[in-house]
């Protein structure tokens, strides 16, 4: 094999590059994930949002090359700065060398906070095998950290919780047990996939100025998928809107909820409930979220959007339309 | 017309490692649901809401306290009536992954509850995909297994096996977390329509403040095991009494990144509370800006203080 010479400028941490994975299933091939690209800089929060499976988990599985069979990452490039300062392609180095860094360097707060977490293992003993498999330190200090680690993550009493298995907590306390694991190790990059679901409002707006405070002590930088926008609101500082395998659309926080430009994005911020006004029926979109074994050509959305062309049957390239500001759209681009 | 009532149900686990220590998970809880309407129950992480939900099923036996279902008594049920009871009364659980049987196809996880019951579909393929379709999946899922489903797929699956015997009674627990907003919206606007057609009643559980306040009637706040406040849901948004309900209402994420980081930030202060060792008095006293001598030592009764809204906190009770 030849061998690449790699290069990420300076501020980012993490830069991947178009992307695509496969699944083979009976019914046929499901394109999940088609020509993706984004980057994390360091220190950043960055928010992947976009309709139920429209291939936000594979995404961020595959960077680690977390995809099995009849999974298949087909194309790509995911070039990470390492904590040594070394730059790497996470998809093509050995499994070695991944296994060294995930859990470690990368971390993952995974979606199901159930299956993340082995049954037979309590929530202690989580927390200090993640501890003792990439450190020297000892059994007992890991213990101790386990303990802490719950504390922060306001776990209460933790130290009787430690023994406890996970079908003996509540949603919101595995997920937060699944949380103090993948801080343990401080890591570069950390990967959250609806991380607060399970919590009632105020600790989860604990647990997020937990984030950011090691966002700030450990210059970590944070992947975080999620659904609930008001998040996104407030911890995000740019964000990629993702539509059936493809992101469509990405900008700093502030300018997309100010001034989204894809007609999808347009149309999810329509459909938030709003706390404060009596509604009978909720707005959505119309139509379905369509089929990524025969995923409709060129724009992807064209079969929901209410501004499609003729020309909305050739794929819209990507435009920056303001300083920082993507979008994939006809209405935007020029043939 | 109830069609549940609770009555002062209670319910303790043991904790690991301790002969005499018990987690009150639900600890004295009392309310109805009437035909046709929807209970939301918000509450902290941890405070009792999914262990409510399976006691009210059956699913998991109390500790004190009675459950009657359309009138009966849910615990003293057997034979053919049990078996309807299991058949009227469904559960959306909070965690869809580990609900669904790993093994089964999704086709066998939706005819499952059908051939319990002993009801025999012409062609299953075609009933199973025509349901499929109505909460936004398909033809092509119809044969995978649940981990080759996104969480929100997992989720509508999980929702429609509750919902295809066409039960009197649903619990949702968390039923769309793993949703975007847009089919989240499709998934309540389903839900409400089928409410109005069959008449059925839900005890709606989520952390998702806006979406309880849009699918309920009336709401009611639980914290460390007990209901704190029960009120009509527009009444609870406008004019929340108890304390600890106006934090919760208060840390509501706002979809508007300006005002988000603008707005001060309240923060609940004080440690989590723990359901091993409650505090006496009012549960909420540690952290409670509002605290009084006889919160420490008397527990707040629950009184109606407008018609329909209820409170459990002295600074609304006579002594
Ligand atoms: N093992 C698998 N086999 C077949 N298809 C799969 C598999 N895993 C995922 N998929 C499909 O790939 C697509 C992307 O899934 P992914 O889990 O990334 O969605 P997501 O954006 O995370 O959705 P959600 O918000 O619901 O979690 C989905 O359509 C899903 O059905
Ligand atoms: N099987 C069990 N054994 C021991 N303790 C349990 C068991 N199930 C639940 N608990 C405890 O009971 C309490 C209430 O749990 P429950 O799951 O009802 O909370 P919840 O309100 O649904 O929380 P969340 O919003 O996080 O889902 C928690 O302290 C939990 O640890
Ligand atoms: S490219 Fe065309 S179909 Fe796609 S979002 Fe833009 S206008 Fe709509
Ligand atoms: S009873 Fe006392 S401590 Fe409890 S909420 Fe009311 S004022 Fe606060
Ligand atoms: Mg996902
Ligand atoms: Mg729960």
């Amino acid at each position: 094999m030849s061998k690449k010479y790699l290069e990420l400028e300076p501020e980012k941490i993490l830069s991947v590059k178009d992307l695509e994975v496969k699944f083979y299933t009976y019914a046929g091939v499901v394109h999940a994930v088609s020509g993706v690209s984004f980057d994390v800089y360091e220190n950043e929060v960055v928010a992947l949002v976009g309709e139920t499976g429209c291939g936000k988990t594979v995404t961020t599985r595959a960077i680690t090359r977390l995809i099995y069979p009849p999974g298949h990452i087909a194309r790509g490039q995911a070039i990470f700065r390492r904590r040594n300062g070394t730059v790497i392609d996470l998809l093509s180095i050995s499994e070695k060398e991944l296994r060294d860094i995930r859990g470690n360097e990368i971390a993952y707060i995974f979606q199901d906070p159930t299956s993340a977490l082995n049954p037979l293992f309590t929530a202690g003993e989580h927390i200090v095998e993640t501890i003792v498999a990439h450190s020297s330190t000892n059994r007992k200090l890991a213990r101790n950290e386990a303990i802490r680690l719950l504390k922060q993550v306001l776990i209460p009493h933790p130290s009787l919780r430690v023994k406890t298995y996970p079908h003996e907590l509540s949603g919101g306390m595995r997920q937060r047990v699944v949380i103090a694991t993948a801080i343990a190790n401080k890591p570069r990059l950390l990967i959250a996939d609806e991380p607060t679901t399970n919590l009632d409002v105020t600790v989860q707006a604990q647990i997020l100025d937990l984030l950011s405070e090691l966002k700030k002590q450990y210059s970590m930088s944070i992947i975080l998928i999620t659904h609930n926008l008001g998040i996104v609101a407030e911890i995000a500082d740019r964000v990629y809107v993702m539509y059936a395998g493809k992101i469509v659309e990405s900008a700093n926080v502030f300018e997309l909820f100010e001034k989204p430009m894809h007609p999808y994005t347009r149309g999810l911020l329509h459909a938030l409930p709003d706390p404060v006004r009596r509604i009978e029926k909720l707005e959505y979109i119309p139509g379905t979220v369509p089929s990524l074994i025969n995923p409709p050509p060129g724009c992807r959305f064209h079969p929901r959007c209410k501004f499609a062309k003729r020309v909305c049957r050739e794929e819209p390239p990507m435009v920056e339309v303001e300083p920082g500001h993507y979008v994939a759209c006809w209405l935007y681009a020029k043939r | 017309m109830s069609l549940i009532r609770v009555e002062n149900v209670k319910k303790y686990f043991k904790v690991r490692g301790s002969l005499f220590k018990k987690v009150k998970a639900v600890d004295g809880v009392t309310f109805m649901i009437k035909e046709a309407e929807t209970f939301g129950v918000v509450g902290e992480t941890g405070c009792g809401k999914s262990t409510l939900g399976r006691v009210i099923l059956r699913l998991l036996k109390p500790t004190a306290g009675k459950v009657y279902f359309m009138n009966k008594d849910v615990l003293k049920l057997s034979g053919e009536n049990l078996k309807k009871f299991r058949r009227m009364a469904q559960m959306v659980f909070q965690d869809p992954h580990s609900s669904l049987n790993p093994r089964m196809t999704i086709l066998e996880i939706i005819l499952e509850p059908l051939k319990e019951h002993g009801i025999v579909v012409d062609d299953p393929e075609k009933y199973i995909t025509e349901h499929l379709e109505i909460v936004g999946l398909g033809r092509e899922h119809l044969y995978r297994y649940p981990h080759e489903l996104s969480g929100g797929q997992k989720q509508r699956v999980a929702i429609l096996r509750a919902l295809i015997l066409r039960p009197k009674f649903i619990v949702l627990d968390e039923p769309t977390s793993a949703l975007d907003v847009s089919v989240q919206a499709q998934i309540l606007n389903l839900l409400k329509d089928l409410q109005k057609k069959f008449k059925a009643s839900y005890m709606f559980i989520s952390h998702d403040l806006a979406v309880v306040k849009f699918m309920s009637n009336r709401i009611a706040v639980m914290y460390l095991g007990k209901f704190v406040e029960i009120a009509n849901a527009d009444e609870l948004f406008e004019k929340p009494l108890h304390p600890y309900a106006q934090v919760l209402l208060a840390a509501i994420p706002i979809p508007n990144p300006k005002i988000a980081r603008e707005r001060k930030k309240i923060r609940i202060v004080g440690e989590p509370p723990s359901p091993i060792n409650p505090p006496p008095g009012c549960r909420f006293h540690p952290r409670c800006p509002y605290v009084m001598d006889i919160c420490k030592r008397e527990e707040p009764p629950m009184v109606e203080v407008e018609p329909g809204h209820y409170v459990a906190c002295w600074l609304y009770a006579r002594r």
